[in-house]
């Protein structure tokens, strides 16, 4: 029992992490129709610049009971270079065949692949020893470090967070509007070149937090970018494009899953989760969520 | 094809049949992968250019190719290339049809998706079953028998630079006359008619998923017989020739030579395959520099290099 609360507990805690990657996904699919697959780039950006961070602020002599006040904001901070991305680049192509939109993410992912390498170099970077700073805790008979709760928290309150700002927001009845049929919302006078650059850099934003989120408890890597964008991919798929309850409960499931099937038999680990995607491919294309709005 | 072009073409395949005579032993060596991702590109674009839908997931079928070479060459001692030409074109073929069944029923961005995911699949499958497959180490490739004889003897560059390198072209030019055939026929024609108005083609009685299904089948086996291709000069296959960024390379590789056209993908494989080399030569960051160019080809010329040629004179509309 205790071994299954402790691997269900990894799960969640790797949940809340795709949970904030996909969000940034499904909010630019949503509203801009953007499959963006540099969003795993911006998750690798916002852990190494959240390592550099945490090591500046220790270096500094920051008390380490605080070193998470770093790491956050400099994942949402570096998280707002994707406004560069989008008025650069992304915004030539609207107008075009969104397999070319496709492309340009990807020529975005081998940028940034290089572009880590060449600032942080090729051998991982962590922030050591700040993981267990908070201690652990006792959940159900499992010992699960603090920090992960802290995460998983801080996930559940940003998932809150991103609700009240699409329900309860001008700004997010504006995305929904623009989500829902776009040249309506634009005959009723919205700024969409503004809409755009907002919507997309908030994407990117959750992106980078993700990663800053998760580099105390791993390490970043240059290749983490490519790694996680398939899971997140899966997490949108399972959950339905566009929609923010999928990629909630998308999250989850191969959070979980996949942390059952590591424990279990290692071979299935990522095979269950493509497995579990081209069933829902074929059986529900929209996903499980699909057809909502943003 | 008009007289310009069937000069241009024929003075293109005089220069790489003279290739190993007059150029480096290394430059003849890099040639060999232009030839195999040739083969692979010319059937990706029946699927990108003629029909209209982009696949995520080919690597999958290049990486089949490359493990069927490495497993008959080596668990299975069949040392014959072109029993494992055969044998990757059929594996492929087998994989291919259900994966395209399923496939074939979206467009876009979703037929993108599935392919991807189909593509993941095979990745995982080839890092994670470590006693079939090896995992990330992967297999190596024991040196083929070319119509039958065994070259065992001959020193490596010299056997690749030699015999294989023609072994590879001869398979190319056949890869490329089918294709012509094929892209010149009424199944080609449909194709075409798919791609530009799916809806009237239905209204015309040609039954739009079957022929992408056969369309998708198609390039599936031309990206196996690629693959198969690939394996011996690389040496040794690990699972990353089925990752999915080798599937965005590959569609990179089409964008860069140009969709709309025939030879583009020819044109883009060559061009990649030497650019990256010599980028490599000089400074670590390829991906640098071709995410780049990868950026401004979509953004300023997504007709790729024909495209930018085609604009200057006119080239049959194909």
């Amino acid at each position: 029992m205790t071994n299954v609360v402790n691997i269900v507990m990894g799960g969640v805690f790797h949940a809340s992490i795709l949970f904030l990657v996909a969000a940034g996904l499904q909010i630019t699919f949503g509203v801009q129709r953007v499959f963006n697959l540099a969003c795993g780039s911006f998750y690798a950006l916002g852990a190494y610049f959240g390592v550099s961070a945490v090591q500046w602020y220790a270096g500094a002599g920051g008390p380490p009971a605080f070193f998470v006040v770093p790491l956050v904001l400099a994942g949402a901070l570096i998280g707002l270079t994707g406004v560069v991305v989008e008025r650069g680049l992304l915004s030539f192509v609207y107008d075009r065949d969104e397999t070319f939109q496709l492309l340009l993410t990807f020529a975005v992912v081998l940028m940034m692949e290089d572009l880590i390498r060449m600032t942080w170099g090729t051998a991982p970077v962590s922030t050591s020893g700040l993981y267990l700073v908070y201690g652990q805790a006792r959940v159900a008979g499992a010992t699960v470090p603090v920090y992960n709760l802290i995460v998983i928290g801080a996930s559940l309150a940003i998932a809150l967070g991103i609700g009240w700002l699409l329900t309860r927001t001008v700004f997010g009845r504006i995305i929904r509007a623009t989500a829902d049929n776009r040249e309506m919302a634009e005959a009723l006078g919205v700024d969409m070149r503004r809409t755009y650059a907002k919507v997309f850099t908030l994407g990117t934003v959750l992106g980078t937090l993700g990663g800053a989120l998760v580099i105390p408890a791993t390490a970043a890597m240059s290749e983490m970018g490519v790694e996680l964008i398939v899971e997140a991919f899966a997490v949108v798929v399972i959950g339905g494009l566009g929609s923010m309850r999928g990629a909630f409960v998308g999250a989850l499931v191969v959070g979980i899953l996949r942390a059952l099937a590591i424990a279990i038999y290692p071979e299935l680990e990522m095979l269950v989760i493509y497995l579990i995607v081209i069933t829902v491919l074929i059986f529900r294309p929209r996903g499980l969520f699909g057809g909502a709005a943003a | 094809m008009n007289r310009a072009n069937a000069v241009a073409l024929a003075v293109a395949l005089a220069g790489v049949v003279a290739v190993p005579w007059v150029a480096p032993t290394y430059h003849v060596l890099l040639m060999l992968p232009f030839m195999a991702y040739g083969v692979v590109l010319l059937g990706l674009n029946l699927l990108f250019g003629y029909t209209g839908l982009v696949s995520f997931g080919h690597a999958l079928f290049i990486g089949l190719g490359a493990y069927t070479a490495a497993f008959l060459t080596g668990a299975c001692k069949i040392r014959s290339l072109e029993i494992i030409l055969v044998v990757a074109a059929a594996a492929a073929a087998l994989v291919a049809m259900p994966v395209a069944s399923f496939c074939v029923r979206y467009v876009k961005i979703y037929f993108g998706m599935l392919t991807l995911a189909f593509g993941m699949v095979f990745y995982t499958f080839l890092l994670k079953f470590y006693k079939l497959t090896g995992g990330d180490e992967g297999m190596p490739v024991a040196r083929p028998f070319l119509l039958g004889r065994d070259l065992g003897a001959m020193p490596k560059t010299e056997y690749l630079a030699g015999p294989y390198y023609f072994y590879s072209l001869a398979v190319l030019v056949v890869a490329l006359v089918v294709m012509w055939r094929l892209v010149h026929s009424p199944f080609g024609l449909c194709l075409k008619t798919i791609r530009d108005n799916p809806a009237k083609a239905e209204t015309l009685g040609i039954s739009v998923r079957h022929y992408r299904w056969a369309a998708f089948v198609i390039s599936a086996v031309y990206a196996g017989v690629g693959g198969a291709l690939l394996a011996t000069p690389t040496g040794n296959v690990d699972p990353t020739l089925a990752y999915w960024t080798h599937s965005g390379n590959i569609v990179f590789m089409t964008l860069l030579g140009g969709f709309a056209s025939f030879f583009g993908p020819l044109v883009g494989a060559f061009v990649f395959i030497y650019l990256q080399d010599f980028v490599m030569s000089v400074v670590p960051y390829w991906r640098l520099v071709f995410g780049a160019i990868l950026a401004a080809l979509v953004i300023f010329a997504p007709g790729g290099l024909m495209g930018l040629f085609a604009r200057r004179r006119t080239v049959e509309v194909i």
